[in-house]
């Protein structure tokens, strides 16, 4: 493609934190008309970058250009100046303003009034333009995530941004929202804009860009256009090697019945209905997939077996090893199950806000769920010491000293301390939410084969996930879930990608696939 | 107990609440602007404290330099260095708070400590220098608190309820509608809602996080100042009394609270704090047989704060909380 | 194509920064004194004509000079630093308690009322009843709060503050009450002689501050060692972790400021038998919002406290050395000069937490 069409250019861009590199001397070009796939492991830099065009971080070495000029971005008004919109991968919205007035925010007038006839009108010609529905009056609390995600397109276009890039667009969104999008983003690249999609995932990048970026490490590999791109070239490029993509999947190992699930309902915090009469059985030394798009009730479904939600109806039963009778668990808290002798473990989503303290060390954090033991008033502190030390050296946790706070480590070594110490209360039961979500692919190969030696312990697994290739290959079954229900429980030895996809909307395609379970 | 009607007791009880009610009034609509910024600054009373001893000193010592004070300058230096006074004691704060980062808590009760210590001692000052404790501006008492003519004396009790006050307690209620008509007609005000509520994403919005938040806490210390000020107005611009200014900032704070972030409820709430604050004297011609004693009174305005406080928590309603950053240091970098 | 204004490079840049050397941070913390120092001496020389060195060796001399004055600064340091003891607990918790004062005042008032109505107990009864009293008082006064904080997250600092203004006024209409025709309320000296703590070498507050550095220990070893200070210190980090752990955060929150608000209720009542010997609203300089100052520049620290709460009583100290010079200095300056110190102190924290990067000076060729 000629220079002209260049909308941006990036050159020789650096951003340190701290001691880490987050981008080193990234060259790119960003083109109008075209979509362009930014791609990247997790913590190559690929939001970073973005967030440099976009007036959140200012680069510390390197220049922008946009159309051919050199530009200072600054601040987000700099680079709203410069036709540059950026949709968060964390929603930027005021809970309790308007659609409206979450569109005219910040923006640019002559006067001070607000002319509410003016807007709207101006908004709804966006609108129509590219195909988009919203509600303006409609406050932003009452929003489900799709509804936001539009708001927030809409926002930035009506900012006249030129150049939009989109922060992991697809992640909250079901298969016809995404295709959705991926329409209207090819109407505003027909419309000359220049868009950027930051992803990880293959699948998209092919289905819907035109070219591709890829970033490793915080550098800029390569870019090539998509038609010649596939699958097998990409992951390559975004390793840096060949890379055995394979995860080990053991046999069960003498599956018995571990925690029954019986018409379980929940409610989230704002009160509705999370988790609609869900019915499953999990068994020791297999592991149970979950699929589901991200917020129909995997969240609640593991947080009401840890003890943490409050249910509505319904029974988890906890099948002890041998002819002794079943357990409820229902209505006790996590303290109550642990003094039933019952050892679940779980890896929540939220791993500094929940599953750690941040502030704390590795030891005092090896404590949070034993620290009661004893029955001095005192702390007891050598044992969660021992067990720090053990857990970084066998898992090898890059942290200065065991008392280092814990929210100082990267993201791979802030899990390997929380697995690590979830692992080491040797459950019966082990739930882990996204448990890979965000590490690079060697510290997520380190946790696959710590869940399955699990598993090989007897162990019952139950591991909610986002990429369907990887509960494809590491589940026994799969459970799939929508809207808070179960839609369908397959065989992850015989079913395919497409079966599970299907049924992770089935419960809004007019409920045929419901009651597959 | 028994409870007599007296209507001229009543009158004046109700004048004298609006005139303290406005105080309060001025007191608030600043902390609002500021909380309204995402800050929640304890320093009101200080700042209030400023206010009120710098247009106190330059009106004193204008009356006490000049023969023939000029009743325009007169009014033109209590307000202004009331302002400016109010003002720089707000830059302390806000430099502190939005620039260093600083906990804004501990900053504002600093600040109060700090300006009702600057307050006191140079009131102490003046009035030794002069030799008397009971120093007072008379031309100033006279300019700010000049009744509209006819009105005020023509019109009975309709006159007399409504038209007897100086001109600073009908610029606080004008301030009130405006500040009102700003947060929620204007881009502007829009913008520094957003910023109390979510200063991350008003920044993504292009929105100068620190200038509102500069502009916000400076406007509204500039508004407190001038309560300060109002409080000597009404009692004779005379110096003995500015020390209670410190209890009206508390009730100050109270009454945004009262008033669920909005200026135009803080009118009435205002009002109604200095009904309650000022029930000791009062009260009892209305009330026979029991007396209540003035310190329960001045309870009061509290106890209705922290009633609403609760009824604010219970209600699921969110326009009514608190904005959402309030009391949040903002740092664009933070992840 | 319009050429858009030509944005340079900011000047200067902040960045977050995690680990600050102990001995730089120390360093930081008394360079900001010695800016304050400089900043206090050439105001008070401006308003006052006191010589500045004057001022800094008369510092020295109103905290030290004299037997009497080493004696007066331990007096006053005992109540300021029993109420940042107080907070410290509720602080780690992040429960921003800035109802000190008001809990404070509510054990004197408790503490002063069992003194009047028992006084003709016996002082080995009558004391650890008034203590009691005090303790309860102040725990009540900081329990409300903190059950609406816990069932309702109704905001904890502007009930707490409402909390402080209602106290006063039950002390000040008590004071009225008790105090019968006399202008005052008399000293418990002479009107409740059993209610006064036993004086050891002369004087009544040592047993008070005994009992506070007592209290300093105790309540050091309660927040690092214990069970209890665990969950203290994970309910501040994250309720929603704390849940995670099983620890019931909602009786976590309320033991807690049960504590603080006992420990802030005990002040109380040590100033009434041993400090002040008479109840008042305005007892303890408002000490009460000193204390969070105290707690928070300590980080918590009850040992640390010792210090902060020190260095706040030497400048109150100095203060008042100073306005007996002449006439243009007053009592009011110690606040002023205690202000100027704290906003410095304030201040350098952000040179702790955050750093600066300058504006690099290499040319740019525009293109």
């Amino acid at each position: 493609m000629s220079e002209n069409n260049a909308a941006v250019r990036l050159k020789g861009i650096s951003k340190t934190f701290g001691h880490v590199a987050a981008n080193s001397n990234v060259d790119l070009e960003i083109r109008h008309g075209e979509i362009l796939s930014l791609l990247g492991e997790n913590g190559s830099g690929k939001t970073t970058l973005m967030n440099m065009l976009a007036g959140i971080y200012y680069p510390d070495e390197g220049e922008i250009f946009i159309d051919g000029r050199p530009v200072q971005i600054r601040s987000p008004k700099d680079a709203f100046d410069n036709g540059i919109g950026m949709v968060h991968q964390h929603f930027k919205l005021i809970d309790v303003f308007t659609a409206a007035e979450n569109i005219i925010l910040g923006e640019e007038h002559t006067g001070m009034r607000i002319n509410r006839k003016e807007t709207v009108a101006k908004i709804r010609e966006i609108c129509d333009k590219y195909g988009f529905e919203i509600d303006f009056e409609k406050k932003v609390y009452d929003m489900n995530v799709s509804q936001k995600q539009t708001l927030e397109i809409v926002k930035i276009l009506y900012r006249g941004a030129n150049i939009l890039i989109l922060d992991e667009p697809t992640a909250v969104l079901t298969p016809q929202e995404a295709e959705k999008l991926f329409k209207v983003i090819k109407n505003m690249r027909d419309a000359g804009k220049a868009i950027v999609i930051i992803t990880h995932k293959l699948q998209e990048v092919l289905s819907v860009s035109d070219r591709v970026a890829i970033l490793r490490k915080g550098e800029c590999v390569d870019s090539i256009a998509t038609k010649d791109a596939n699958e097998k070239i990409l992951t390559e490029m975004m390793m840096g090697r060949k890379v055995d993509l394979n995860i080990e999947r053991p046999d069960p190992v003498n599956p018995v019945k571990r925690l029954e699930i019986k018409n379980l309902s929940v409610r989230d915090r704002e009160g509705n209905l999370a988790l609609k009469d869900v019915s499953f059985v999990a068994n020791g030394g297999e592991i149970l997939g979950i699929a589901g798009i991200s917020g129909c009730g995997q969240k609640e479904l593991l947080e009401a077996v840890a003890g943490l939600a409050a249910v509505e109806s319904g029974s988890i039963e906890y099948l002890p090893s041998g002819a002794d009778a079943p357990t409820e668990l229902v209505g006790r808290n996590p303290k109550q199950i642990r003094e039933l002798g019952v050892v679940l473990s779980f890896v929540p989503e939220d791993r500094l806000g929940m599953g750690l303290v941040g502030s704390m060390g590795m030891s005092e954090n090896m404590m949070l769920k034993s620290y009661e033991n004893g029955n001095s008033i005192f702390l007891e502190q050598k044992a969660p010491r021992e067990l720090a030390g053990n857990i970084k050296e066998e898992l090898e946790v890059q942290t200065p000293d065991i008392a280092t706070p814990v929210r100082k480590l990267s993201g791979g070594n802030v899990q390997k301390v929380l697995v690590g110490r979830e692992i080491a209360a040797a459950p019966q039961v082990l739930m882990t939410a996204y448990a890979v979500r965000g590490l690079d692919i060697n510290t997520s190969f380190t946790i696959y084969h710590l869940i399955n030696e699990q598993k090989q312990k007897g162990v019952a697994v139950i591991f909610v996930g986002e990429d369907l290739d990887v509960l494809l290959a590491l589940s026994d079954r799969i459970l799939v879930m929508c809207e808070g229900r179960i839609t369908g429980l397959l065989d992850a030895r015989t079913c395919t990608k497409e079966q599970v996809g299907l049924l992770m909307t089935g419960g809004m395609e007019g409920g045929e696939q419901n009651g597959t379970n | 107990m028994g409870i007599i009607w007296n209507a001229d007791s009543m009158l004046g009880w109700i004048v004298m609440a609006v005139n303290f009610g406005s105080v309060i009034l001025y007191g608030a609509m600043g902390e609002i602007l500021t909380e309204k910024a995402g800050h929640l600054n304890l320093g009101v009373p200080g700042i209030m404290l400023c206010g009120g001893i710098s247009g106190f000193a330059s009106t004193f010592l204008y009356e006490q330099s000049t023969e023939n004070p000029s009743k325009f300058v007169m009014l033109l230096l209590g307000l202004v260095s009331s302002v400016v006074a109010a003002t720089l004691a707000g830059l302390i704060y806000a430099f502190l708070t939005i620039t260093l980062k600083a906990n804004q808590n501990v900053t504002g009760i600093t600040l109060t400590t700090f300006g009702a210590g600057l307050a006191k001692h140079f009131g102490s000052v003046i009035s030794a220098k002069s030799g008397s404790t009971a120093i007072r501006s008379a031309v100033a008492d006279d300019v700010f608190n000049a009744k509209i003519p006819f009105l005020s004396t023509d019109l009975g009790v309709v006159g007399k309820l409504l038209f007897n006050y100086g001109f600073l307690v009908y610029l606080a209620v004008i301030l009130a509608v405006l500040l009102q008509l700003f947060f929620y007609r204007t881009h502007q005000g829009l913008n520094l809602r957003a910023i109390g509520e979510n200063p991350g994403t008003a920044d993504a919005m292009g929105i100068n996080v620190t200038r509102y938040k500069y502009s916000a806490i400076l406007a509204g210390s500039a508004i407190s100042g001038i309560g300060g000020f109002l409080y000597l107005v009404i009692n004779n611009v005379q110096w003995s009394t500015a020390l209670d200014i410190e209890g009206m900032g508390w009730l100050a704070v109270a009454l945004v609270i009262f008033a669920t972030w909005k200026p135009v409820n803080a009118i009435w709430g205002g009002y109604l704090f200095g009904f309650l604050s000022k029930a000791g004297a009062y009260a009892p011609t209305f009330i026979t047989g029991i007396t209540i004693s003035q310190n329960i009174w001045s309870m009061t305005p509290y106890i209705v704060t922290i009633v609403v406080l609760i009824a604010v928590s219970f209600r699921m309603k969110k326009e009514s909380r608190p904005p959402a950053a309030l009391g949040t240091a903002y740092f664009r970098e933070d992840r | 194509m319009a050429q858009t204004k030509t944005a340079k490079e900011p000047f200067v840049h902040v960045i977050r920064k995690e680990d600050t050397p102990m001995l730089k941070k120390w360093l930081i913390r008394i360079f900001a004194v010695v800016a304050a120092l400089i900043v206090t001496g050439v105001l008070v020389f401006a308003v006052t004509g006191i010589n500045p060195f004057k001022i800094y060796s008369s510092m020295i001399t109103g905290s030290f000079g004299t037997p009497r004055r080493i004696r007066n600064t331990i007096k006053l340091m005992t109540p300021l630093l029993c109420l940042g003891i107080g907070l410290a607990p509720a602080f780690k918790m992040k429960f921003w308690n800035i109802g000190a004062q008001g809990q404070m005042l509510v054990g004197a008032l408790a503490a002063s009322f069992v003194a009047l109505t028992f006084r003709h107990l016996p002082g080995g009864l009558l004391i650890p009843l008034m203590g009691l009293a005090g303790l309860l008082a102040g725990a009540i006064w900081g329990v409300i709060p903190a059950i609406f904080r816990a069932f309702w997250n109704t905001n904890e600092t502007l009930f707490t503050l409402m909390m402080n203004y209602i106290a006063t006024f039950a002390v000040m209409y008590s004071v009225d009450k008790w105090k019968g025709e006399s202008s005052g309320f008399a000293s418990f000296k002479q009107i409740a002689k059993n209610a006064v703590m036993p004086a050891v070498l002369n004087e009544n507050f040592y047993i008070c501050t005994a009992i506070v550095l007592l209290l300093v220990c105790l309540m050091y070893i309660y927040m690092k060692r214990t069970k209890h200070g665990y969950e203290i210190a994970v309910v501040g980090e994250s309720e929603k972790t704390a849940v995670y752990a099983g620890i019931n955060v909602k009786a976590v929150m309320i033991r807690t400021i049960l504590l603080s608000g006992a420990v802030c209720g005990l002040c109380g009542f040590l100033t009434v038998s041993g400090i002040d010997f008479t109840l008042s609203s305005t007892m303890n300089n408002g000490f009460g919002f000193t204390a969070i100052v105290v707690a928070w520049l300590a980080k918590f620290n009850p040992f640390t406290m010792i210090g902060t709460s020190f260095m706040m009583v030497f400048f109150q100290n100095a203060a008042s050395e100073i306005s007996s010079m002449n006439a243009n200095a007053t009592e009011y300056l110690s606040y002023v000069i205690s202000g100027i110190i704290l906003f410095f102190l304030i201040g350098s924290e952000f040179f702790i937490n955050y750093r600066l990067v300058f504006r690099k000076n290499h040319e740019k060729e525009g293109k």
